[in-house]
């Protein structure tokens, strides 16, 4: 505690796992409940093809949805982070486990990045 | 009288005891007595060898926190019938070295507690002739919870992430600094937060929350470290974005 100011990217991280966790337990839900049950069971009216397509093409709607798919990556990354290094006692390993967690989150967003930008044309 | 047995944790390293051992005390089952009555008992009556640390027996000097049944309590303020028919296990607090019996080794905790300078700093401090610094009941409420701490380091001994790295500042350290930098007195909020920002201060908790359980005074320090990352965050964001802005 002594030692100099070092920087350090734990508050970018954290922010992140933040917002992720707002993102994970009130936004992810309500498309999942919307999308995954509602509609295919007819609860809501289905919207029109042309009409979602069109709101999925828009840019807006893109980035919002990549923001909810990375957030919530990286939220489960932290997590699992912590959780790998506090069951197990491999606190000493962070630098290596937090690659692997960051890294599989960082894939997974790139691969939703790629998935918006491809599927609906 | 009703009898209960306290199994007491032993330790005596100068009698070349490589391992704390427990032991079985049978005491008196008094609806008035709390552990640390029943520990008084034993060091009177049963055995004068038993080191602990107490003093006010009622609260408020933070002396006599132990493991009582595997859970970190002021012996004070835990009573024996409330833990019969027993056996009560009480044993050091947990996560710090032990020196005897029921002695925990305070070295640690009292360098992480000055290291964040839980006290009024001020840039310059005014006249003793302009009176007393002014403060509103709003501006006391917004610090006072967490002036209620006592040191009794029950929240490191129910913290698993001290535990498992010594090095984390702690939840009473953070709490404190915290108490500090929400004081309307206060001007030090920087020099803590370049403490506090470090991997070892507030960004090794992960927010279990077992700290502001295990308070006996009602503080809340996993909240103050909560608003602490805030803080400290915010502190980065504008680093970040602003790097030519003086610290």
């Amino acid at each position: 505690m002594t030692s100099p100011r070092r920087v350090t990217p734990e508050p970018f991280v954290w922010l992140m796992f933040s917002a992720g966790g707002v993102v994970a337990a009130l936004i992810l839900p309500v498309l999942l409940v919307l999308f995954g049950v509602a509609i295919p069971l007819g609860w809501v009216e289905a919207p029109d093809h042309a009409h979602l397509l069109a709101v999925l093409r828009h840019p807006l709607t893109r980035l919002a949805l990549f923001g909810v798919c990375a957030l919530a990556l990286v939220h489960a990354a932290h997590r699992l982070r912590f959780t790998v290094e506090h069951t197990f006692r491999l606190g000493r390993y962070d630098p290596a486990i937090a690659t692997v967690t960051y890294g599989a989150a960082a894939a997974g967003a790139a691969a939703a990045a790629y998935l918006l930008l491809t599927a609906f044309g | 009288m009703d009898q209960i047995t306290l199994r007491v944790a032993r330790y005596r390293p100068d009698d070349e005891e490589t391992e704390p051992v427990l032991v079985d005390y049978d005491v008196p089952l008094r609806p008035d007595w709390a552990v640390l009555d029943g520990l008084n008992y034993i060091k009177d009556e049963l055995d004068g060898t038993l080191s602990y640390r107490w003093s006010c027996r009622m609260g408020i000097c933070g002396s006599c926190g132990m493991m009582v049944d595997g859970e970190p309590k002021l012996t004070c303020a835990t009573f024996l019938v409330d833990l019969a028919p027993g056996p009560v296990r009480i044993e050091p607090l947990a996560n710090f070295p032990v020196i005897r019996d029921l002695i925990v080794d305070l070295t640690d905790f009292m360098h992480k507690l000055s290291s964040v300078k839980p006290w009024l700093i001020r840039q310059d401090e005014q006249p003793v002739e302009d009176g007393e610094y002014l403060q509103t009941p709003a501006q006391l409420d917004e610090f006072k919870q967490f002036s209620m701490c006592i040191n009794c380091m029950l929240c490191y001994a129910a913290c698993p992430v001290y535990g498992l790295d010594g090095s984390f500042v702690g939840p009473a350290a953070i709490a404190l600094a915290h108490r500090y930098d929400l004081d309307s007195r206060d001007e030090g909020d920087r020099q803590r937060l370049t403490i506090l920002a470090q991997p070892d201060g507030v960004w090794d908790c992960t927010f279990v929350g077992e700290c502001s359980t295990a308070c006996p005074k009602g503080v809340d320090p996993a909240g103050a470290i909560q608003q602490a990352k805030l803080a400290a965050a915010q502190e980065a964001m504008k680093s970040l974005l602003l790097p030519w802005r003086s610290r």
